[in-house]
């Protein structure tokens, strides 16, 4: 547990930055619902005249002027994106960062197996991810307490469950990425995590893209499905768990053979 | 037992050439230098001994145990300081000695702070505020405090003050009375001279030459230096010939009594014959890049 101590030590700046961000985000789009829900006629005049990005965004099927219809589509977004970059940051600078860092000499020449390395680096990862969102749920069900609106349960935690299983599909796969990199990348964890939103935008926004839900995790992420069916869509959360999993399994082979240089 | 063995140890990176072919037997209890100039091939023979980079070909055992089969049972009995050292940022050095240890589930807490003593390490200080040879201290730490059986060094006093490297040999000394074996790369030749009792010469990938330090400076080179006239035209195994107006001076590997003849049918006021040192043995040769010594 030597090296998960250890990162989990490491890493404790990046979270609480990411924590507080995310965090203080949610609680401010919270309190503001109170003054929106005013405006609602307004709104909703607003995204009919933008067309499809309003699908796009999935404005077409929620009601902003309740609480569950506003926190899935504002907070969904800060939720979504905010959730997906720390994710494939943490994943992508994993394994790749010691050896940019020239750190991977240091660790890698004490008696412990690459293997255990790499999945106590996986769980410490994981471990963050989890602390984040139960700190970031527990702000947001605070903020929702304190404008005095019942809490829809249900969605709150169906959309805030999605997201942490994106956050580990994707830090999951850029954890297998981080294990063929020589230098941690951040742009390739950013860049994967935009690509993979702005692929579930265009999905929302024409059926004939319909079937890059299938791909991004922000599809099974999407709140108006989850309002809708109540539940989110299994084939999508398997297809990307399965991935992730070989993404992992991928790492592990790969860095247990790898040349540190 | 051997403390490390290498049959037909070989490290390609791509078409690239690390290590080819080498063959080295450190017994246990040596004090053994492994001698190259850079690039010629000492960081890889280490860090493929270390498990960091995977061999092309060959094998090595280090304390009797496979070096790719029983990685960790090795690395817990060995000793390493790299030759560039690099910690995590923000840590304490007393963080990093701490870290090293609970890495080979050890309480060193007692030799940590005799060995922080001697070398007079400060532990409250942060690793980004550390200077070259602090950094170089808190990884002789690392490598020193739980008691290694065998200590393979790379370029290890790069970066400390004389006085320092003075200490470090002290230390080093203690540990191989004490029956460790310490295996250590440098390519600076009298520091090898001064401390290791075998040696090992690495060219291009090769070893070249491997035996005790006495044989490998006296490999049958004298250092020959005459005041006046002498014909060294006819002499086979002349090398490094300056001429002064004094005189000349030479190294000379060849037949002796054919020396003595050349030198009795000159002119001479004084000659001196001398076993040449081992850093002129090891010049001369890489400046000649032949096969061997």
């Amino acid at each position: 547990m030597t090296v998960l101590k250890h990162e989990l030590r490491q890493g404790r700046t990046a979270l609480f930055t990411w924590t507080a961000a995310i965090g203080s985000l949610l609680m401010l789009c919270v309190f503001i619902f109170p003054e929106t829900r005013g405006d609602v006629d307004e709104m909703g005049r607003l995204f009919a005249s933008m067309g499809r990005f309003t699908a796009a965004f999935g404005m077409d099927r929620l009601d902003l002027g309740t609480l569950t219809g506003y926190y899935c589509v504002e907070c969904g977004t800060i939720l979504g994106l905010g959730g997906a970059f720390f994710a494939s940051l943490a994943g992508i600078s994993a394994l790749a960062k010691e050896e940019g860092d020239r750190t991977a000499e240091f660790l890698l020449t004490h008696p412990i197996a690459r293997g255990l390395v790499a999945a106590e680096k996986l769980a410490a990862v994981l471990i963050q991810l989890a602390a984040m969102d139960l700190a970031v749920l527990a702000l947001a069900l605070a903020s929702m307490k304190w404008i005095g609106q019942p809490i829809p349960w249900r969605e709150v935690l169906l959309l805030h469950g999605a997201n942490g299983l994106l956050q580990a599909e994707l830090a999951g796969i850029c954890f297998g990425i981080s294990a063929f990199l020589r230098r941690s990348s951040a742009g390739i964890g950013v860049g994967l995590a935009a690509v993979l939103y702005l692929m579930n935008l265009v999905s929302n926004m024409t059926d004939r893209a319909r079937f890059l839900k299938l791909i991004t995790p922000f599809g099974y992420c999407e709140g108006a499905d989850i309002v809708a069916d109540g539940r989110l869509s299994a084939g999508p959360v398997v297809l990307g768990m399965a991935l992730a999993c070989a993404a992992v399994a991928a790492a592990c082979l790969r860095y247990g053979r790898k040349d540190i240089l | 037992m051997d403390a490390i063995i290498t049959e037909g140890l070989t490290k390609y990176y791509g078409k690239n050439r690390g290590i080819r072919q080498v063959d080295l037997t450190v017994r246990q209890g040596d004090f053994f230098g492994f001698i190259g100039p850079n690039g010629a091939g000492k960081s890889t023979l280490i860090r493929t001994l270390m498990g960091l980079v995977r061999p092309t070909a060959g094998r090595a055992r280090i304390l009797g145990l496979d070096a790719a089969r029983d990685r960790e049972r090795f690395l817990a009995r060995v000793g390493y300081l790299p030759s560039e050292v690099s910690f995590y940022p923000g840590m304490r050095v007393r963080d990093i000695l701490k870290l090293s240890a609970d890495l080979r589930r050890r309480d060193c807490a007692g030799a940590r702070d005799r060995l922080c003593q001697r070398l007079r390490l400060d532990p409250s200080r942060r690793a980004e505020e550390l200077s070259l040879g602090n950094r170089k201290k808190t990884a002789i730490v690392c490598a020193l405090q739980h008691e290694p059986e065998l200590l393979i060094l790379d370029e290890p006093t790069a970066g400390l003050d004389p006085l320092m490297q003075r200490a470090f040999f002290d230390l080093l000394r203690e540990r191989n009375r004490q029956g460790a074996t310490v295996f250590l790369s440098s390519h600076v030749l009298s520091e090898i001279q001064h401390n290791c009792t075998r040696a090992a010469m690495i060219r291009d990938g090769q070893i070249i030459a491997d035996g005790t330090v006495a044989e490998l400076a006296g490999t049958g080179v004298k250092r020959v230096s005459v005041r006046g006239t002498v014909d060294c035209g006819a002499l086979a195994g002349v090398r490094d010939l300056h001429r002064t107006p004094e005189g000349a001076d030479f190294l000379y590997s060849g037949d002796i009594s054919a020396l003595l003849r050349a030198l009795s049918a000159g002119d001479l006021r004084d000659v001196t014959v001398t076993e040449p040192d081992l850093e002129e043995v090891f010049l001369q040769d890489y400046q000649r890049g032949g096969g061997g010594l």
